[in-house]
């Protein structure tokens, strides 16, 4: 179903760091699921649409009008801790 | 002036109407209550607290605390979802849900636990802890809304908020011996709702009775200008009056209900009494088929994993919530992540991201939005027949702390009644029908009982609902100890 | 050794000038404080949801019709999925299979479609720091993280680098027309990415193509074009394979380095975003974005040519510089006497080297000339109530000073001499100042005329015409 090259590309693109151990049982586990799911690739759906929103809504807008925002205090706060000494939202450089 | 433990016993109407009588005051009410939720020793809060409500005159639902799924942002207020990942996280705002409630005049009445991001059938998912299901202390309380309806069957909260993406509030409202309501998908605003799969959440009541759930249906409906999915409802719902089902034509879906799908013997056996009834109330029963319903949960397991995928992407240690400290950007990333997330958020992650990665879309993202169309196209057709489908909510009672942790996938199939009309977005309402024995025995358990309409069609639903309840007679948890007492 | 033929293809990320971004109420923001336009939406809290701003999609309308696209009659957003710090919600919500604006054409290069989404935020790299240890680290600014974007990909119909700067001139100018965006290069209003290939000329197969980042003005854009096409060709030439991956210009010494990849693993895994609606344009609305198309720099430089007989160069000039053009416009509703040609001339020639000298960039609204005071220039020189040298003087005092033109030769004395006696004698002295000169046009040699006609001029400070000084130069000395 799904081997363990499989499972390490895939937490990688989640962002994801996997032990040796929840590899292995991540492994087993979604190909059991993945086994009981692909019971529906067997089903003939050709030309049948695909659902994206159960119920059908067109054009939903708002107004190009500003709307006042919670304090910008409030917003940088809720970051974790940077080093103190800026008003914005650090993290390791990509660089790095 | 009544006990505490008097206003305790009473719905969410009641309530009410004992606070309009002059009975007793708003404030009463949540002192009332507000010691109530102190009591819980089911695990079933997060935080403890009350907000509002106790102003007399604030608006119709003055006095009337709500019990509210952790899942909800609530300004100032703590609001994990369940998850390591949020803790200590307070929102500066709140959901359009929870506004609704207090603008009429309720109270908050804590933050109730849950499954992590709402994904689990049994809250054994949260990574706060567990919640017993009153009823019997070695059980789940069902999930993910597990918290929500231990409180409200366990004599904690009148009512309480929940979300349904695959059952969340059906299942849990079952397995508690309470009224879980699904509304159609749109009809309240997702907005402050910490999202898990998008096109399938959706909030709502567990209650006490169905009328408490057209009660709290009614003031948090409608469209939303900052959910570009929400509709809300064509007419206001009324509180639901109606004692009989003359005419009315309920479909039993073989799909989902016949021999094979692994209903318990109890379960059943109070499903086939509730269709009786039915019948003795002037309904009538016939059987429909929903051909691709068995197909749901393969379809849900597909599509609410990778929508999942993509909404848990925000919860990176940047901006709010954990960060695990790292030299380099990517293991700051991981490290959060893996820390941050528990088991079956991170499987369904993986789930998620696996089913939308190149190469597999079309096997299995497209392919699961086109059963789901079926799924929709199949209620559609049934209900050219009848006017409601039934099924049991849960094919089981409440089982044992512990039972399924082990195999996730046993877990998901708990949800096989109650996915299809997530699917098809259509509004489903769980009410307890009777008492059933667990197939490895012990006390007899809540078997609950559901009702599907078409799209929109709450009142009718609620009506429904109400005269089969009205019928059943079912005694609460909290209107047996009061009569043990 | 066939030759070989460059392929390019242009990509452009156009900031809509909203008032607010695209899913959220926040307001634009143009070098103000950092993380001063920020609210849990465009910093993705949990729980919030998109919200579509009406005005993008009619900015986004106008784009489609003024590119000659068909306007989709159904446009969906998806989510585009990938971790970078810019990037608050871990996807970018754009548009994938049903954008908004597809097939199109703009001059001689195709339109491949057109489509809407959101801005990152700015990440700046703050430097070592003592809680990061070893690496340094970056800090975001969630300003600009929002901010609505259409890109424009074009089919890969350019053949050169000057093709390429001429025609992403042409877009700009269209764009600007439109008023739906700053289009400042430099402020990254505007961006333009370039795809460049090359093949055997006259094969019909695309080689590998590489992306080019980075190049803010026009004329960097010829340059990086240039530079990473002689480098495919010395690759080729060489025996050596293009690799297909994306380029970094640097403005500085012109060179080309690959960027680094954001991911280490490319799977951005679009899906519909389940958040928002199908946005179904109604014949109201591409009614609407339709009237409120002005005039298009193609159609304007064709009018130009035809109706106001302007020459080639001085029309695409004021066509495409849409600065310019307005002011041209303004000018010629002065009504001033002036033909068109004559107030073309001296807005595309005198005022722009006016500008230039005094540093204002391109925008003739920036100089302190008011567009009728030009036109009425322009009209006392044809008129011949100034001389054309004159001329030259009060468009430099208009556009250093302001004023009016008419004041400008009150009080600086600048009209031209009517009166015979006085021009006579001033063509007297100048030919008693130039002895030699004169001696020369006596005896045939009458390019030595200029001489004296200068000297004439110079006398006069420019108050007599010179054809007229010429005359009676030579009626004396002929």
């Amino acid at each position: 179903m799904i081997d363990r090259e499989q499972v390490r590309h895939v937490a990688r693109l989640a962002r994801l760091s996997l032990s040796e151990d929840e590899e292995a049982r991540i492994t087993e586990q979604l190909s059991g699921i993945l086994e009981h799911v692909e019971k529906i690739s067997a089903l003939d759906l050709n030309g049948v649409e695909p659902t994206t929103h159960v119920i059908e809504l067109t054009n939903r807008f708002r107004p190009d009008v500003p709307v006042e925002a919670p304090p910008r205090e409030v917003l940088l706060e809720a970051a974790p801790e940077g080093d103190g000494d800026s008003a914005g939202f650090e993290v390791p450089s990509p660089q790095a | 002036m009544p006990a505490s433990e008097e206003i305790c016993r009473l719905s969410a109407t009641e309530l009410i109407a004992g606070i309009e009588a002059g009975s007793f005051s708003p404030a009463e009410s949540i002192e009332a209550w507000a010691g109530a939720m102190e009591s819980d020793d089911l695990n079933a809060f997060l935080w403890k607290g009350v907000e509002g409500g106790a102003e007399q005159g604030s608006g119709h639902l003055s006095g009337l605390p709500v019990a509210i799924k952790d899942i909800f942002c609530t300004s100032g207020i703590p609001t994990t979802a369940g998850s390591r990942i949020l803790e200590g996280y307070k929102p500066p705002y709140s959901a359009t849900a929870v506004e609704r409630l207090t603008e009429a005049g309720a109270g908050l009445l804590g933050k109730t636990n849950m499954d992590e991001f709402a994904m689990g059938s049994s809250n054994e998912n949260s990574a706060y802890g567990g919640v017993s299901n009153p009823w019997d202390r070695t059980r789940v309380p069902g999930g993910s809304s597990g918290g929500s309806a231990a409180a409200v069957a366990g004599g904690l909260a009148p009512c309480a908020l929940g979300t349904d993406t695959g059952g969340s509030i059906r299942q849990p409202a079952a397995l508690c011996g309470i009224v879980g309501l699904k509304p159609t998908y749109g009809a309240i605003s997702r907005f402050g709702m910490i999202a898990f799969a998008s096109s399938l959440d959706q909030c709502g009541p567990l209650t006490r009775t169905v009328a408490d759930a057209a009660l709290l249906l009614e003031v948090m409906q409608g469209q939303d200008q900052r959910d570009s999915t929400s509709v809300g409802l064509e007419a206001p719902i009324e509180l639901p009056s109606s004692t009989d089902l003359d005419g009315v034509r309920f479909g039993v879906p073989a799909e989902l209900v016949g021999g094979d799908v692994g209903i318990e013997v109890g379960v059943r056996e109070v499903f086939e009494q509730t269709l009786s009834r039915i019948e003795e109330l002037g309904g009538e029963v016939a059987e429909v088929t929903l051909p691709h319903a068995a197909h749901g949960i393969s379809a849900y397991y597909v599509l609410a994993p990778a929508e999942a995928s993509s909404n848990l992407a925000r919860y990176d240690g940047v901006r709010y919530g954990l960060r695990v400290e790292a030299d380099d950007l990517v293991s700051m990333y991981e490290r959060t992540r893996s820390e941050g997330f528990g088991p079956e958020v991170k499987r369904r992650i993986m789930l998620g991201t696996y089913a939308l990665s190149s190469g597999y879309y079309d096997a299995y993202y497209a392919q699961a939005q086109k059963v789901r169309t079926r799924i929709a196209e199949d209620f559609t057709a049934a209900f050219q027949g009848v006017d409601f489908v039934v099924t049991p909510t849960s094919p089981t009672v409440a089982f044992p702390l512990g039972a399924r942790t082990q195999d996730p996938l046993s877990m998901y199939l708990s949800d096989f009644c109650t996915v299809p009309m997530s699917l098809a977005g259509i509004p489903a309402i769980s009410i307890p029908a009777g008492l059933a024995a667990p197939p490895e025995g012990g006390p007899e358990l809540p078997v609950g009982f559901q009702i599907a309409a078409p799209a929109f069609g709450e009142q009718d639903l609620l009506e429904a609902a109400h005269a089969l309840e009205m019928s059943i007679g079912f005694q609460r948890l909290d209107q047996r100890e009061g009569e043990g007492a | 050794m066939t030759a070989l033929e460059p392929v390019i293809g242009l990509e452009i990320h156009v900031q809509l000038a909203t008032e607010t971004k695209m899913f959220c109420g926040c307001r634009l923001s143009f070098g103000d404080e950092p993380n001063s336009h920020i609210c849990p939406v465009c910093l993705g809290h949990p729980g919030v949801l998109p919200n579509v701003n009406e005005q993008a999609i009619v900015y986004a309308l106008m784009i489609g019709e003024a590119l000659g696209c068909e306007i989709a009659e159904r446009s969906t957003f998806h989510r585009k999925n990938y971790f970078y710090p810019d990037l608050p919600k871990g996807y970018q919500i754009s548009q994938y299979d049903h954008p908004i604006a597809v097939d199109g054409r703009l001059g001689d290069v195709r339109v491949h479609r057109a489509h809407l989404e959101e801005d990152a935020a700015k990440l700046s790299h703050k430097g070592a720091s003592g809680r990061i240890h070893g690496s340094g680290a970056s800090v975001v600014d969630f300003n600009r993280g929002g901010t609505p974007l259409v890109e424009i990909v074009s089919e890969p119909d350019i053949r050169s680098a000057a093709q390429a700067r001429e025609w992403a001139q042409l877009l700009r100018a269209t764009l600007a027309s439109l008023g739906v965006s700053d289009c400042n290069m430099e402020e990254g209003s505007l961006r333009v990415d370039g795809n460049v290939s090359l093949r055997p000329a006259g094969s019909d197969e695309l080689g590998t193509k590489t992306e080019l980042k980075n190049m803010n003005s026009f004329r960097f854009l010829e340059r990086g074009i240039e530079a990473e096409i002689e480098r495919q060709r010395e690759l080729i030439e060489s025996g050596q394979e293009v690799e297909q991956e994306t380029l970094h210009f640097h403005p500085d010494d012109g060179s080309l380095t690959p960027m680094r990849s954001k991911e280490y693993a490319h799977d951005y895994r679009y899906f519909p975003e389940p958040d928002l609606v199908p946005v179904v344009p109604t014949a109201e609305m591409r009614e609407a974005a339709r009237a409120a198309l002005p005039e298009l720099p193609a159609a304007r430089k064709e009018r130009y040519l035809t109706e106001l007989d302007l020459p080639e160069a001085t029309a695409a000039s004021l066509a495409f510089q849409p600065e310019l053009g307005g002011f041209f416009e303004d000018a010629l509703a002065a009504n001033s006497d002036a033909t068109p040609r004559a107030i073309a001339n001296w807005v595309t020639g005198d005022l722009v080297a006016a500008l230039r000298e005094q540093d204002l960039g391109e925008d003739p609204y920036r100089s302190k000339a008011e567009p009728r005071e030009i036109a009425a220039l322009a009209a006392m020189v044809e008129g011949k109530q100034v001389s054309h040298s004159a001329g030259k003087q009060i468009l430099a005092k208009l556009a250093a000073e302001g004023g009016t033109a008419a004041g400008v030769v009150e009080s600086e004395g600048l009209a031209q001499i009517s009166d015979d006696s006085e021009i006579d004698a001033m063509i007297d002295a100048a030919i008693e100042s130039e002895p030699e000169a004169a001696d020369q046009v006596r005896s045939g040699n009458e390019k030595a005329i200029g001489r004296i006609v200068g000297a004439a001029m110079k006398n006069s400070q420019g108050r007599i015409d010179g054809g007229l000084a010429r005359e009676k130069i030579l009626e004396r000395l002929g």
